[in-house]
């Protein structure tokens, strides 16, 4: 049967593809040892950090970038990258007031108003700009209860010994190509510290922005939650229309004490290039969690919709006996994007249990890869983990893979693996359709119908916004 | 129901349809008025199915020439998910699975979709709820149905119950019934006949797509039409499928023989 509909599901113009024309101040492309040191002293940095970065720096010199993803792009440039922008006038303003309306407009523009009235009533936000974090909200009303919410940059100048102690314990500077690389460089990016028994009062979230066309966005998150302590973070993503690609390389830690847990969640909507794969983020990205403590958690949920290569595996290594790490995904391509994603659940301690939840929708000629891993170790006694992994394909171009592996050195340990592959059919769109669904909605409700297992994991502000957006991104004229 | 006066709901004129090129609709030509049941018959291949795709939209089915007028209009220019908020309703003979998709959910959007095209007050997710478990007892189905996925899982019997649910909550005025007896054992057969029976009304006209005459024997037809190489080619009262059941088809094959067709 010829596939009349499913060709005309195309992808809707990204409404977030706009540049603010803001001054910038930039370094010259291209990266080297002085370039690395710019950084540093640009940001008054401490010596120990300008030292983590040259480590990290002359170690990335010595690698060689990963090519056993199943994706395929142009060779990145690495000298033709600027690696640091940001807005003139960019110290961090005391008061919102301070900061350049353009900035706050563009934020606006992204449904992240940052200004006292409009701001969104039960979440904070830090909002980053290129290479620099520009606002954070509710940062004192947090601060009563003992939480640390800021950028990066003000967590180095205020909490020098909290940075020193956990930066780099859960993603080592050697770790791999991209986070070497975002070691040496990384500019921005947001710091939260939980301390012990505290419940974060609200939802933590920091939106990336990338707007220059020839920068790199090198950002770095670390988020500690003391024994007892438990919080819920979103992070969200978009960038301009570029025709060339952007690089972005971040880095994410986490860090769980005894009984404390961090829910992480992802909306990742870079720009994705054109429908003839022309432009479009190029998202490395290294993202873990330690849970280091006894009956701790760790909750990763992501609904990557966006970039035009994503290479990204949230994970979790289940250091404290009992302790929980959980992946839940949605990953969806269209056109030429490209997807190789997925998680790692490292089982150290004794009765870790590990949940890996993996939704791939494949539309277009787009190629979307689930790889994940699941290693339980020796002293892993009683370890359980449960894998469950599903494509959908839309049209008849595109293509899904499960790259599942397995290495247990613990003969108690029970895993399980599930997987399968759907194709959404003509036939089920004609039912529903022949039922009075109109094409659009009936597509929609059957994405949203399956993903629903992970969208139920979302904060609730942000669940009837991922399906949103999964309907906007498949949307096409109906023919 | 036979009615002189019965106003003409579906007009279908000369109609020929195509699968990839391949034609199967041949010029058949069908006027049903309200009140009317007719049932459709023929051997595999004689063009039955075809017909009810082709009346519901489905686009693999390419209409070459012919016409078809529903209420007045032309049905064939509009999308299939239009035609269903007309009162066109098609019970298909293998109903589909949609993983995923909550059936109570599925029936209330498509049942609002209906409504808002009658011009009737849509119904909330609770009145809904009422509305529901009150047409449910029409095909005597379990509600725990509700609960889970569009046909996922459900019997051939379950399936077809859902079907005719749908075609309770939808209220058609026309509803095509796709070999609704297939693969169901005989308390299941009346049940569903009995459903159908139980809508059918002065306002709507019914037409069975069947092979058998035991659905017949629930379901009396006020026409029988026989179908062969994507024509009607006999056309005649409840008696004719009593006939078909004794003297079967190979007539069909002589007569096409000696129009030199087949």
């Amino acid at each position: 049967m010829t596939s009349t509909y499913t060709r005309d599901l195309v992808s809707q113009p990204y409404k977030y593809g706009f540049v603010t024309d803001i001054e910038t101040e930039k370094i010259a492309k291209g990266l080297s040892e002085e370039v690395v040191r710019l950084i540093s002293s640009k940001k008054n940095e401490p010596e120990f950090l300008l030292d983590f970065r040259l480590k990290a720096y002359r170690h990335w010199l010595k690698l060689q970038e990963p090519d056993w993803a199943s994706l395929g792009y142009k060779a990145i440039d690495y000298q033709d990258i600027v690696y640091y922008a940001a807005p003139k006038q960019q110290d961090k303003k005391q008061s919102l007031d301070e900061v350049d309306p353009k900035l706050l407009e563009t934020f606006e523009k992204l449904g992240i108003p940052l200004s006292e009235q409009k701001r969104l009533s039960n979440v904070a936000v830090d909002a980053v700009f290129d290479s620099v974090s520009i606002a954070t909200t509710y940062k004192e009303k947090l601060a009563e209860h003992g939480v640390v919410f800021c950028s990066f940059t003000e967590a180095v100048a205020e909490h020098p010994e909290l940075i020193k102690k956990y930066l780099g314990s859960v993603v080592p500077i050697n770790d791999n190509y991209f986070a070497a690389l975002n070691s040496a460089v990384f500019s921005d990016g947001s710091f939260v510290f939980i301390p012990k028994g505290v419940e974060c009062p609200m939802e933590l979230s920091t939106y990336f922005r990338i707007n220059s066309g020839d920068t790199g966005q090198f950002e770095r998150t670390l988020i500690v939650a003391e024994e007892g302590a438990s919080v819920s973070y979103l992070e969200g993503c978009t960038a301009p229309m570029f025709d060339t690609n952007q690089l972005h390389a971040a880095v994410v830690e986490l860090v769980v004490l005894d009984d404390a847990s961090i829910k992480y969640s992802t909306v990742q909507n870079w720009y994705a290039g054109d429908e003839n794969g022309v432009g479009g983020i190029f998202n490395f990205v290294t993202k873990r969690g330690q849970c280091r403590g006894a009956r701790s958690r760790i909750s990763w949920t992501q609904v990557e919709t966006g970039s035009a290569i994503t290479w990204k595996y949230p994970s979790c290594v289940l250091q404290g006996a009992d302790s929980v790490g959980e992946f839940y995904s949605v990953a969806l391509t269209n056109n030429c994007q490209q997807a190789d994603t997925g998680t790692k659940m490292v089982h150290v301690g004794p009765r870790t249990r590990s949940t890996i939840v993996s939704k791939g929708i494949s539309a277009g000629r787009s190629s979307n890869s689930y790889r994940g891993l699941v290693q339980v170790g020796p002293n892993a006694k009683g370890a359980r983990n449960y894998s469950q992994c599903d494509s959908m394909l839309i049209g008849d171009q595109a293509a899904a893979n499960t790259y599942p592996y397995i290495r247990s050195q613990q003969p108690q340990a029970a895993i399980e693996h599930e997987a399968s592959t759907c194709r959404m059919s003509e036939d089920q769109l004609f039912y529903l359709q022949s039922r009075g669904i109109g094409f659009e909605e009936a597509v929609s409700m059957m994405v949203s119908g399956f993903c629903r297992d992970v969208f139920n994991q979302l904060p609730m502000e942000f669940a009837a916004e991922a399906d949103k957006l999964l309907a906007l991104k498949l949307e096409g004229s109906v023919g | 129901m036979i009615r002189p006066d019965a106003e003409p709901l579906l007009e279908i004129n000369d109609l020929h349809a195509s699968v990839e090129d391949k034609p199967i609709l041949n010029g058949v030509t069908l006027q049903v008025k309200a009140g009317e049941i007719h049932a459709v018959m023929g051997r595999n291949g004689s063009g039955k199915s075809t017909l009810s795709k082709v009346l519901a939209g489905h686009p693999a089915y390419r209409v070459t020439s012919g016409s078809v007028r529903y209420l007045g209009r032309d049905l064939l220019e509009l999308e299939p998910e239009e035609r269903s908020r007309l009162g066109v309703f098609l019970g298909f003979q293998y109903p589909i699975e949609i993983p995923g998709v909550s059936n109570l959910e599925f029936l209330r959007v498509s049942t609002n979709a209906r409504r808002e095209k009658q011009g009737k007050e849509e119904f909330d997710t609770f009145d809904f709820d009422d509305h529901v478990r009150d047409r449910l007892q029409v095909v005597q189905m379990d509600p725990a149905f509700l609960e889970r996925s569009v046909n996922e899982g459900f019997s051939g019997g379950e399936k077809k119950r859902n079907e005719i649910l749908q075609m309770a909550l939808l209220d058609p005025v026309v509803a095509i019934l796709d070999e609704t007896d297939s693969g169901l054992d005989i308390d299941a057969l009346r049940i569903v006949a009995g459903g159908v029976n139980q809508l059918a009304s002065p306002d709507n006209c019914t037409l069975l797509i069947t092979h058998y005459q035991r659905l017949l024997d629930e379901i009396t037809p006020d026409y029988v039409h026989v179908m062969g190489a994507g024509r009607i080619l006999r056309t005649g009262g409840s008696e004719l499928a009593l006939e078909l059941e004794k003297i079967g088809y190979d007539w069909v094959d002589q007569q096409l023989a000696a129009e030199g067709v087949a």
